[in-house]
């Protein structure tokens, strides 16, 4: 255990890569704040997409926490991914109002229609699907979240396209 | 010739397609040469009605809805920049609308009509005066008001608002916070959503009150990361706040202090529970912590701490500002003041109804919700999120209030009302709900982390045509566990939606997978 420590150390007291500096960026702009953990593990998943393992020695350093207290925090949350996620993420509503309307149809829909399960990254890394409890438009549902971008009445049809569009989007940056 | 127009920018009217609706709507004045204000109000919370268009006329706004980008062009041939009625779409002047008509909207009376971040819009609609009135009282003197008007925490646990803040308002001098419960993450519910999309100064006027009463200088709103829109609007509206004098060191010249910050939540449905969502604030992971001590005594940090909803928190500018006792004219028995109901799921007319308490469910179902939506008989609704109870239509006459709900097993709850039809599997639903506890316990306690997981086991089981009878005793009796045994309403809840399958629709739950048993 300590050897592991010191090394963790050392590691810390050489030249930061430039990943890691930017990490050390963000953690240094946030730890201030009262109970800055939420903020900086938010400011860390904005900038990278995901938090990188080299961000919890970083973090646990600073805010004097162990790594496996990060560790335990990161795990905890659903929002907080700890591998890429693919180009665009989808967020189908689990919850009980789109199921009414047929939630769970689209479920078994996306996920065959993408090839993945929840949690799974199409093979073209272009959509990584995921599985959401509640997006507040429940009146309108089904819902799915992509990006920030919310969409209400979302029946197979609907969600072929929109995987359409934003395939099609994707060419077109290329 | 100029006109202005209306296009709400919630989360939901944009889901539906709001965006282009505007862009199609430049562009066909554009066309015409007209001198067009566009204005991206709030929604009126009609949301079947959504995009609702509404246009400026001497008589008052009239309304289009639901307009899709396709449609426009033949409005606007009908006359819709004029306020013109000869086309399907048109509804006629929106107050007259009488889903809005019919309503009792005390806390929502602004949404829909203003621009959410115009600080003009909110103060020519009274916005801020009850804030006004606070700095003339000292702590006391608001709580006494709060008191009067019989505001009870509006989240779910019903527990009297003005209790809370006389505990923290007494415990000695020191820093005591605000801490605004914005994590609304029951099915069926988006008032709270509402609320810091639409009206967002009403939030931070709620909080600064709440500030003043018990002597707090820090307020934080624990805002849950499934609603990005809700986040930039209030932002913003945070920012200009500050800007004008409402927020920070010195609010509106009195030297009074009050500072507010929105904290992000991590997509975790327990941080709703008040306690885990203080360890959430103070950087841990979101577990439930026993009780006592209180909140209001060792909360935030160990230090004082009023945890509210956004509704309990919404509630108190009209409180301030028209009196304890305007607000408490309003209900029924110990409900007093309106309910923010939410028509959700399998619904004709789904979206926010603010009404007294009292009203019954069937009369919010069918008058204002016009029925289900794919036009088959209702089933079943679950009332007040995933915790709160399926009920048969023998308990839709109840009225909505808390004693009433409470007298049958049901749960009012944050409001939320989701509605299914008779194609609804309740078997699924059952195991639905233990599985639901399986993904979002904290883990702390057993009943919940186990008993859970043990509750799809025996669901399953059951559902398989396996042993039924000693499992659906065992079930029964594992719900019982989990009803007194756990630490807090996650655990202590989720047998509910089970046990009224059980009682109610208990030939869904042993109806073998694939076929009937006989």
């Amino acid at each position: 255990m300590y050897k592991h420590n010191n090394q963790g150390g050392q590691a810390l007291s050489t030249a930061l890569s430039p990943a890691q500096q930017a990490i050390q960026d963000e953690v240094d702009a946030l730890k201030h704040k009262p109970g800055a953990m939420l903020p900086i593990l938010h400011a860390i998943q904005d900038r990278f997409g995901y938090i990188p393992d080299e961000a919890v020695p970083i973090i646990a350093e600073t805010l004097r926490h162990t790594r496996a207290e990060v560790h335990g925090i990161i795990s905890f949350y659903h929002h907080f991914r700890t591998r890429p996620a693919g180009r665009h993420v989808v967020q189908i509503c689990r919850a009980e109002a789109c199921q009414a309307v047929g939630g769970r149809q689209l479920e078994q829909h996306a996920k065959s229609a993408l090839g993945v399960d929840y949690h799974g990254t199409t093979l073209d890394r272009q959509f990584t699907l995921e599985p959401v409890y509640c997006l507040g438009n429940c009146a309108c549902g089904p819902s799915i979240r992509v990006g920030d971008e919310i969409h209400g009445r979302v029946d197979p049809a609907r969600f072929d396209a929109l995987v359409d569009d934003l395939s099609a989007t994707v060419v077109e940056v290329k | 010739m100029s006109v202005t127009v209306y296009v709400p920018a919630d989360t939901t009217a944009r889901a539906l397609g709001a965006d282009r609706v505007a862009d199609a709507l430049r562009q066909a004045a554009a066309e015409r040469g007209l001198d067009l204000t566009l204005i991206r109000n709030g929604s009126r919370g009609l949301f079947w009605l959504e995009p609702l268009v509404e246009v400026a006329t001497p008589e008052g706004r009239v309304a289009y809805g639901p307009v899709t980008p396709e449609a426009v062009p033949a409005l606007v041939e009908a006359g819709l920049f004029d306020g013109g009625q000869d086309h399907d779409l048109a509804l006629g002047l929106t107050e007259d609308i009488p889903y809005l008509k019919n309503q009792q909207r005390l806390t929502f009376s602004r949404i829909g009509i203003t621009d959410p971040l115009s600080l003009d819009d909110y103060t020519g609609l009274r916005g801020f005066e009850g804030l006004r009135k606070a700095l003339t009282l000292d702590g006391q003197g608001i709580i006494d008001e709060v008191k009067a008007s019989g505001l009870r925490g509006r989240g779910g646990a019903a527990f009297p608002t003005a209790i809370k803040w006389q505990t923290v308002h007494d415990e000695p001098p020191g820093q005591k916070y605000i801490v605004c419960n914005a994590d609304e993450g029951d099915s069926g519910t988006f008032a709270d959503r509402l609320v810091m999309e639409c009206d967002p100064y009403m939030l931070i006027e709620g909080m600064t009150i709440a500030g003043l009463a018990v002597g707090a200088t820090q307020g934080y709103i624990y805002l849950r990361s499934e609603y990005p829109l809700a986040q930039k609007i209030f932002n913003e509206a945070l920012a200009r706040a500050y800007q004008a004098g409402y927020l920070g060191e010195d609010i509106l010249g009195s030297g009074k202090h009050f500072d507010l910050e929105v904290r992000l939540g991590a997509g975790a449905y327990i941080c709703g529970e008040e306690t885990s969502l203080l360890d959430s604030l103070e950087g841990k992971r979101g577990q439930v912590r026993a009780k006592p001590p209180l909140p209001a005594i060792q909360g935030l940090f160990g230090r004082p701490t009023v945890v509210n909803n956004v509704l309990s928190l919404a509630a108190v500018p009209f409180i301030l500002d028209q009196g304890g006792q305007a607000y408490a004219d309003y209900g029924l028995g110990r409900s007093r003041g309106t309910l923010a109901i939410q028509l959700a799921g399998n619904v004709k007319r789904g979206g926010l109804v603010e009404l007294a308490f009292g009203t019954t469910l069937r009369a919010l179902m069918e008058d204002f919700g016009g029925g289900t939506l794919s036009g088959r008989p209702l089933k079943a609704v679950q009332v007040g999120g995933p915790l709160g109870a399926y009920l048969p239509e023998s308990q839709w006459d109840s009225p909505m209030d808390y004693e009433a709900f409470a007298a049958f097993g049901g749960v009012v709850g944050h409001g939320g009302v989701v509605m299914f039809d008779d194609s609804v599997d309740m078997g699924e639903q059952a195991r639905f709900a233990m599985e639901f506890c399986t993904v979002e316990s904290c883990g702390k306690c057993t009943p919940c982390r186990i008993g859970s997981v043990r509750g799809v086991e025996v669901i399953d089981r059951i559902r398989a045509g396996e042993n039924q009878d000693a499992n659906l005793e065992l079930l029964s009796e594992l719900c019982d566990t989990m009803v007194d045994g756990s630490l807090c309403a996650m655990g202590g809840m989720t047998p509910f939606p089970v046990q009224s399958v059980l009682k109610h629709f208990p030939d869904d739950l042993t109806r073998s997978r694939g076929g009937s048993p006989c």
